[in-house]
């Protein structure tokens, strides 16, 4: 089976575009990841498109439709957050299965303001407020308090992930807020959810990420092995069973089991690790995450914010791009976004937050505590 | 235990007992013994069909976790503490804790809870009166030492 490489790949700046429709967010992203890759849409063999709030409306289809109807094998594909790692790793299966050469990857979505989702009903009354909450805010504060039980962790180590991530955005031109946002800007912000203030929840933005894969064979035959980027590991889990599951969501187990098989597939381990993007939907969930993916002991995640070991310039720098709180998270598109990332440093292009030496990398996304989806990405070129 | 007649439970393991009172049902697997809070067709934790029996769940408990929710969807009223309890027996339930003050410092952690019954009036809502229940801190003496692991 052959390795599959990243040989183009892009994304548009995330912000809000109500006045485009989605399928034009996502072909402006598959334009610039096309370019990026020096090919054209009649190159591409099959195309993967990641999508959650418009699941059921053909948009891989409609993106073709604005730039080139090839009749190419479209899938759609939902999987809440994790929709656009999805899509790249259906795209990666096909390429390894051998049925393709080169597949276009594409993640879109376009989001309104306000909470995400609905409030939690039961036989037409709304039990949101009644029994607990179940919005996003609150399942993963209720998560970052569990931390906080077992380990002490503080409500000024969840919220220095927000200054961390605020500021390494100031260097991504891609990012929708570019601005620092200082401790007691951050811990004073308006509380959504304890200890979750609005400045430690990600932005429901709109946003496309694209990412053309090709074979090893065809990477060689069309000279695109200089700029490539190797997967080394492409893992997809779903939530195994735990007794906290039936009352939360549950990102934790679905991350532990997804970290082991990227790893051992990979042969690597997270001392092995340049840089990582990793599911900052909220504050609370990067540092439960430093542990779900092995960087640190468990209980350790504190001192890591604390010590600047995962800023840019430390050990392990994490969310460089600004992570989902503060370059944005339109759905479906993180998890491609997440590869731009992460190869755009293995290619030493990432500018003023290039993570110098940046030789391998890893990306994760969490859909709905339910789908975890793990890349381990490798530079190509010595 | 008989469902519900005269009223509309907030939650499908809300039953009344055989005296009429409000009671918690869940289901236990006769091949692994884990407890869940809703039937199904198997079970989720073993895999095992056919295996679930309904049984009466505890109505003790302590905080395994929780978060104070101070905005949540328009129309919902803040502050309210959304409370994770373990009961007694191991099932994780979602709901809201009061009776203690909405500040971290009056919330700790493991402290003992029971479940209380009661029948909310929700504005804008005819029909069957709503049953539903609420977390209230208990005696640490009504609960046994939290398990650990």
């Amino acid at each position: 089976m052959s390795d599959v490489y990243v040989v183009g790949t892009d994304m548009i700046r995330f912000g809000r575009y109500p006045d485009r429709s989605v399928e034009d967010l996502g072909a402006e992203a598959v334009l610039l990841a096309l370019a990026d890759a020096g090919l054209g849409i009649g190159d591409m063999q099959a195309v993967y498109c990641g999508n959650q709030l418009a699941a059921g409306d053909r948009i891989g289809q409609r993106i073709l439709k604005q730039i080139g109807q090839t009749g190419v094998a479209v899938v759609n594909v939902s999987n809440a957050c994790a929709s656009g790692a999805t899509a790249f790793r259906e795209g990666w299966i096909a390429i390894r299965a051998g049925l393709y050469d080169l597949v276009l990857c594409v993640g879109v979505e376009q989001m309104g303001k306000g909470i995400l989702g609905a409030p939690q009903s039961y036989a037409g009354v709304t039990t949101e407020g009644m029994l607990g909450s179940s919005t996003m805010p609150a399942s993963f504060a209720t998560l970052g308090m569990e931390h906080t039980r077992q380990y002490g962790t503080t409500f000024e180590q969840f919220a220095k992930v927000s200054v961390k991530n605020h500021h390494h955005s100031t260097l991504n031109e891609k990012a929708m807020y570019r601005f620092e946002t200082p401790l007691e800007d951050v811990m004073g912000a308006e509380m959504i959810a304890y200890p979750l203030t609005k400045l430690m929840c990600s932005v429901n933005v709109d946003g496309a990420a694209a990412a053309v894969i090709c074979s090893e064979k065809k990477a060689r035959e069309l000279g695109l092995l200089k700029r490539a980027v190797r997967i080394r590991a492409s893992v997809l889990t779903s939530d195994p069973y735990t007794p906290q599951n039936l009352a939360n969501l549950d990102f934790n187990a679905v991350t532990q089991l997804a970290a082991r098989q990227a790893y051992e597939t990979a042969g690597v381990g997270p001392g092995d690790l340049d840089l990582i993007e990793l599911h900052d939907c909220f504050a609370t969930a990067e540092l439960l995450h430093y542990e779900n993916l092995g960087i640190c002991p468990a209980g350790d995640a504190g001192k890591l914010i604390d010590t600047g070991y995962t800023a840019l310039g430390g050990a392990l720098p994490v969310n460089v791009s600004g992570g989902l709180l503060s370059k944005g998270h339109p759905l479906g598109a993180t998890g491609i976004a997440n590869i731009y990332e992460i190869s755009t440093h293995l290619r030493g292009e990432a500018g003023a937050r290039q993570v110098q030496g940046a030789r391998l990398g890893l990306t994760h996304v969490v859909g709905a505590g339910s789908a975890c989806a793990i890349h381990i990405l490798e530079r190509v070129q010595p | 235990m008989r469902t519900q007649t005269e009223h509309q439970s907030l939650g499908s393991f809300l039953k009344l007992d055989d005296q009429g009172k409000p009671c918690l049902e869940g289901f236990q697997c006769g091949a692994c013994n884990e407890v869940l809070l809703q039937n199904r067709r198997g079970c989720p934790r073993c895999g095992a069909l056919g295996s679930l029996r309904a049984r009466r769940l505890a109505e003790h408990g302590r905080l395994f976790s929780y978060t104070i929710v101070h905005r949540s969807f328009p129309g919902i009223a803040t502050p309210f503490i959304s409370a994770i309890v373990e009961l007694d027996g191991g099932v994780f339930l979602k709901g809201n804790l009061v009776g203690v003050e909405a500040t971290p410092a009056a919330v700790p952690f493991d402290m003992p809870v029971r479940v209380q019954f009661h029948y909310p009036e929700v504005p804008g809502h005819t029909g069957k009166t709503l049953l539903s229940y609420v977390f209230v801190p208990a005696q640490p003496a009504e609960c046994p030492e939290p398990k650990r692991g």
